[in-house]
């Protein structure tokens, strides 16, 4: 599956707007990637495995709000930082 | 603790670097030898939220710098070359997982950051909102929970709800420099806490300190302290700037006394930092603010001031000389420091972008940088 990575996370994926990602789930695929690019989950991934109050995930442009949600070759993972105004 | 009698450092002679942590990155003042003219870098990490950037003394070019963004999650970067490359903690602070149908807590920013004692090299303590304490073994690159500290079966109720609006903050961790289990910290709300073994176990240490905002009189914790510190040279003395005033307290006895009682009763003694001075234990600098009906945080009638006391809390003296007649900044709780020169330079940021100087003490001030972003902390590193 592909992974489209948000500008504030590119830091860790070399400059790459797009990753290849394995899994059966979206906490697989995030865990994957992290061992390519270490600290990445953390930042949009809390330590009790919650999705980060402003970060939003869409598996094949369906919202998903838990790591459990499956996944399969050929998806398209979104990972937006969700536009929510701003100071 | 015994004390030891203890040599006064001679006056730093160096460059003087002012390390500022903003809410849109982290910015390094950089003054020549007289601290006259003033350098400011470029952002560093520009657009995250820096709350707080500090030098490793013992080695004088490691910083270490506690981090997030709007979007995403706290981290610490570090720097082993004074700034030049960073790199970010493999294992940054972070709560443990809780157990299946718990509720566990969530870092959501790391506040504070304290090098550890001078005979455990690579040692940093964190201090974290919610309220937790972290402890580094290696220079920052990875981060353990202070098990005795944030699993401590009263952690909860000391840190009172976590409620307060802008987030809890666990700050102003103090190592007594004649051991390393010594330590103190400050938790915003909770009250001063100390360890005597290194962590494994904490006490409250309010007594004497008032908690308006409570029905209990008297409470054994729940305070607010806004910024405490341990001098160095008499570290059985510590001052603290309160939600509740300015107080001193010495060692054994464990007393906090209100030394804010004696500031001029239309300025107060409220306010958020307290900056110690190098050789002098009787010598603290505040920066009050206005702390009556909604709490502006900004300087008492709009006019922006230090005071100084040069016995340990029985008189102050205002000094104002070169700030504005009427500005609205606040200073807060990590945003004044002092260096070690002599005389010794004093440095604040405010929440409207400016850096101030002063180069006597505080018996003139002038601003080398503006138009920053929103300053959340000042530190100083001798060069």
């Amino acid at each position: 599956m592909v992974v489209h990575i948000p500008t504030p996370l590119r830091s860790y994926t070399d400059k790459q707007s797009v990753v290849e990602a394995g899994g059966r789930t979206l906490g697989e695929a995030l865990a994957r990637i992290d061992q390519d690019y270490p600290g990445f989950r953390f930042r949009i991934i809390d330590e009790q495995d919650g999705i980060r109050e402003h970060i939003k995930i869409f598996i094949n442009e369906k919202p998903v709000r838990d790591l459990s949600a499956p996944t399969e070759p050929g998806d398209t993972i979104h990972i937006i930082c969700a536009l929510s105004g701003g100071v | 603790m015994k004390t030891k009698s203890v040599t006064i450092p001679k006056p730093a002679a160096g460059v003087v670097a002012v390390l500022i942590g903003t809410r849109k990155g982290a910015f390094i003042l950089r003054g020549d030898k007289a601290r006259r003219a003033w350098e400011l870098s470029k952002p560093i990490f520009l657009g995250h939220i820096v709350h707080h950037l500090v030098l490793d003394p013992r080695d004088g070019r490691t910083l270490v710098l506690a981090a997030r963004t709007g979007h995403l999650g706290p981290t610490v970067f570090r720097s082993t070359d004074f700034g030049k490359t960073w790199k970010e903690a493999e294992r940054p602070p972070a709560f443990p997982k809780a157990a299946e149908g718990e509720k566990g807590l969530v870092l959501d920013h790391v506040f504070w950051l304290t090098p550890g004692h001078v005979s455990q090299p690579g040692v940093w303590y964190a201090g974290s909102s919610p309220q937790g304490l972290f402890r580094s073994e290696d220079g920052g690159r990875t981060w353990e929970g202070v098990s005795g500290f944030n699993d401590h079966p009263m952690r909860s109720a000391w840190a009172g709800g976590e409620a307060t609006p802008d987030g809890p903050k666990l700050h102003s961790v103090n190592i007594d420099p004649r051991g390393p289990n010594h330590i103190y910290i400050g938790m915003s709300g909770g009250g001063v806490f100390e360890s005597v073994d290194g962590g494994r176990d904490w006490k409250p240490l309010n007594k004497g300190c008032a908690a308006d905002f409570v029905p209990t009189p008297d409470p054994e914790y729940g305070h607010d302290p806004h910024c405490v510190l341990l001098h160095p040279l008499m570290p059985d003395r510590l001052y603290q700037q309160n939600h509740c005033g300015i107080y001193r307290m010495e060692r054994p006895e464990g007393q906090w006394i209100r030394i804010g009682r004696n500031m001029p009763k239309r300025v107060g003694d409220i306010g958020f930092p307290i900056v110690l001075h190098p050789r002098d234990p009787d010598t603290v600098w505040v920066f009050p603010m206005d702390g009556t009906e909604v709490w502006p945080r900004t300087s008492p009638d709009g006019k922006p001031a230090c005071y100084v006391t040069r016995n340990a809390g029985k008189t102050w003296r205002r000094l104002d000389k070169g700030f504005p007649r009427r500005a609205w900044f606040t200073v807060k709780r990590q945003a004044m420091a002092s260096d070690a020169h002599q005389p010794v330079g004093l440095y604040l940021g405010t929440t409207n972008g400016e850096v101030w100087v002063s180069r006597n003490e505080g018996a003139s001030w002038t601003c080398p940088a503006r138009h920053l972003p929103e300053i959340y902390s000042v530190e100083v590193a001798e060069l």
